[in-house]
């Protein structure tokens, strides 16, 4: 039965140095107060799974959580790069990161695979692609009822899937609405879960066939209000774009990039704290 | 009476034009994504947009800065998972056009999004990578390229290929569909042998000659024998156009359309 409780903890109690994390939510519902929570933590040598590492995984990259980055997509939507995800990638700053690329219907695959407890994923992809040739992991078999090739690749079982949601009750049943991208099979593929929350209500109030985590798959339930900013929250607050197209700015630059990150997320105590101190800067600005 | 209009509108407005009513395209953010909507607001209203977010027939007001906008699942007519869109609706063949752009293309229609210069493991320029191009190139009926003409985008050589589509029929790996068939830029329409795969030169927007193509393309172009121009956009195009940009820049906040990056 997941446990209600506040983010910092469930942080600190299964997000290990060295662990497997995904965390997931694909361009709506990122978990950017759980990323910016393991960043406060400073826990190193992670290896970061995620189909679309945005702004959230050139944070914990810029500041040294990653030694290796599983992924299919690595931009910032409708704006352009990720600096330091790239200068991570080009240069091993600030200490050199390993990837290991697919594709997404790969990534997706793989994360069914994890979550139906099967050792391998099974798709029709890469045809002609270069991308097998420097990823090991994918691999190729022929049918054995048609003989056509197929390729493979390697379930996806994170140690822990964090998540954002909208709602949870009482008993930590989750429902996820709007754009569910690949967040069920990230939390049922992972060994420990925590999903972030909007709200935690007395009534989930939830449509028969909804997408609904029931509490007793996931480890933690923690609210925190506005926890994906700047990504979306459907029914609650649209995407800030301003400032996906600011952080264009902080990110081209490794010293303004860590003094921006120290002044306000390792600078702040909480989520709440950080962006009470992005509010008053817009006012103040 | 005529009006003046951009290469980068015609370019949209070429790529708009070959949408026929009723395809079912799986759209890449942002030309793509425009293209596909002025074709919807245009000549074929029932284009149905399938974004990799699982957005099934998407009806945008404004253009979507990412292809996971609120906007997407609003207008909708079922909104999916992300592992369904690739595995149903993509790989089970229900895709018409797979509608991409790309850093660099090469004169069969493969993509490169992953890097340039250096090596893999270390390159001068990291880009954001594969994304759902890969298996959009193979599963999709066929695919559709659109991007900005110069040397440095189409190359004789691909610095890393992250898409082909393209059918090796001496292999037992499979692409399902005709692969990249078309190449639309602000210069030019290509449009691919069925025999060599090749694109050819078929179609060149009004003003452009074969020699300018030919300047900005890095490989040794093939041209039609029935090389054709282009239609200028027609008022009620670039005014659809130019609203839908007018209608994003309103809403997205500021003066950039998202019309360029995703």
């Amino acid at each position: 039965m997941a446990e209600i409780t506040d983010l910092r903890s469930a942080v600190a109690e299964l997000v290990r140095d060295g662990s497997q994390i995904a965390l997931e939510g694909f361009t709506h519902l990122i978990p950017t107060a759980a990323a910016q929570e393991i960043i406060r933590q400073r826990r190193k040598d992670l290896h970061l799974v995620r189909m679309t590492p945005d702004i959230i995984y050139d944070q914990m990259i810029g500041m040294g959580c990653a030694g290796k980055l599983t992924f299919s997509w690595g931009g910032n939507p409708g704006v352009g790069s990720l600096y330091r995800f790239r200068e991570a990638i080009q240069s091993g700053v600030p200490n050199p990161l390993s990837i290991e690329e697919h594709s997404h219907a790969d990534m997706a695959a793989r994360y069914q695979a994890g979550a139906a407890g099967l050792p391998f994923a099974i798709l029709r992809g890469y045809v002609g692609s270069d991308l097998p040739r420097y990823n090991r992991n994918i691999r190729f078999m022929d049918c054995p009822f048609t003989g056509e090739t197929l390729a493979i690749t390697p379930a996806l079982n994170p140690d822990v899937t964090i998540i954002h949601a909208q709602k949870a009750d009482r008993r930590g049943n989750v429902l996820i609405e709007g754009i569910i991208g690949i967040q069920k099979e990230a939390a049922l593929a992972a060994r420990r879960v925590i999903v972030t929350v909007e709200e935690i209500v007395d009534e989930l109030h939830a449509p028969m066939n909804a997408c609904v985590l029931p509490g007793w798959v996931l480890t933690c339930v923690c609210e925190v209000p506005g926890g994906a900013h700047p990504s979306y929250t459907h029914g609650y607050y649209e995407r800030d774009n301003a400032f996906c197209k600011r952080w264009d700015g902080i990110s081209r630059d490794m010293t303004v990039f860590t003094e921006w990150m120290s002044r306000n997320v390792l600078g702040t105590a909480s989520f709440a704290e950080f962006q009470a101190r992005l509010a008053a800067e817009r006012v103040g600005a | 009476m005529e009006q003046s209009y951009s290469p980068a509108e015609m370019m949209t407005v070429a790529a708009a034009r070959g949408l026929g009513n009723g395809t079912v395209c799986f759209v890449g953010i942002g030309i793509p994504s425009a293209a596909a909507n002025l074709a919807r607001l245009t000549h074929a209203p029932d284009v149905v947009l399938i974004y990799e977010s699982g957005t099934i027939g998407a009806k945008p007001t404004v253009l979507p800065l990412s292809i996971g906008d609120g906007e997407l699942a609003d207008t909708a007519d079922t909104v999916v998972s992300v592992p369904e869109i690739f595995r149903y609706w993509l790989q089970g063949g229900r895709v018409d056009v797979g509608f991409l752009g790309a850093a660099q293309v090469d004169k069969y229609g493969r993509l490169n999004t992953t890097m340039i210069g250096g090596s893999y493991e270390q390159p001068k320029l990291r880009l954001p990578g594969a994304g759902g191009a890969p298996e959009i190139a193979t599963s999709a009926k066929e695919v559709w390229i659109v991007l900005h003409h110069s040397k440095r985008a189409l190359v004789e050589r691909l610095a890393f290929v992250t898409s082909s589509g393209f059918v090796d029929k001496s292999s037992s790996t499979h692409a399902r569909g005709r692969g990249p068939t078309t190449l639309v830029t602000d210069l030019c329409v290509m449009r691919s042998d069925p025999e060599t795969n090749e694109l050819v030169l078929t179609t060149l927007h009004p003003g452009v000659t074969v020699e300018q193509v030919q300047q900005e393309t890095g490989w040794s172009l093939r041209i039609a024998e029935n090389l054709s121009v282009n239609a200028e956009p027609t008022q009620e195009e670039l005014h659809t156009l130019r609203d839908l940009y007018e209608r994003t820049r309103r809403a997205h906040g500021d003066d950039d359309s998202g019309a360029e990056k995703g």
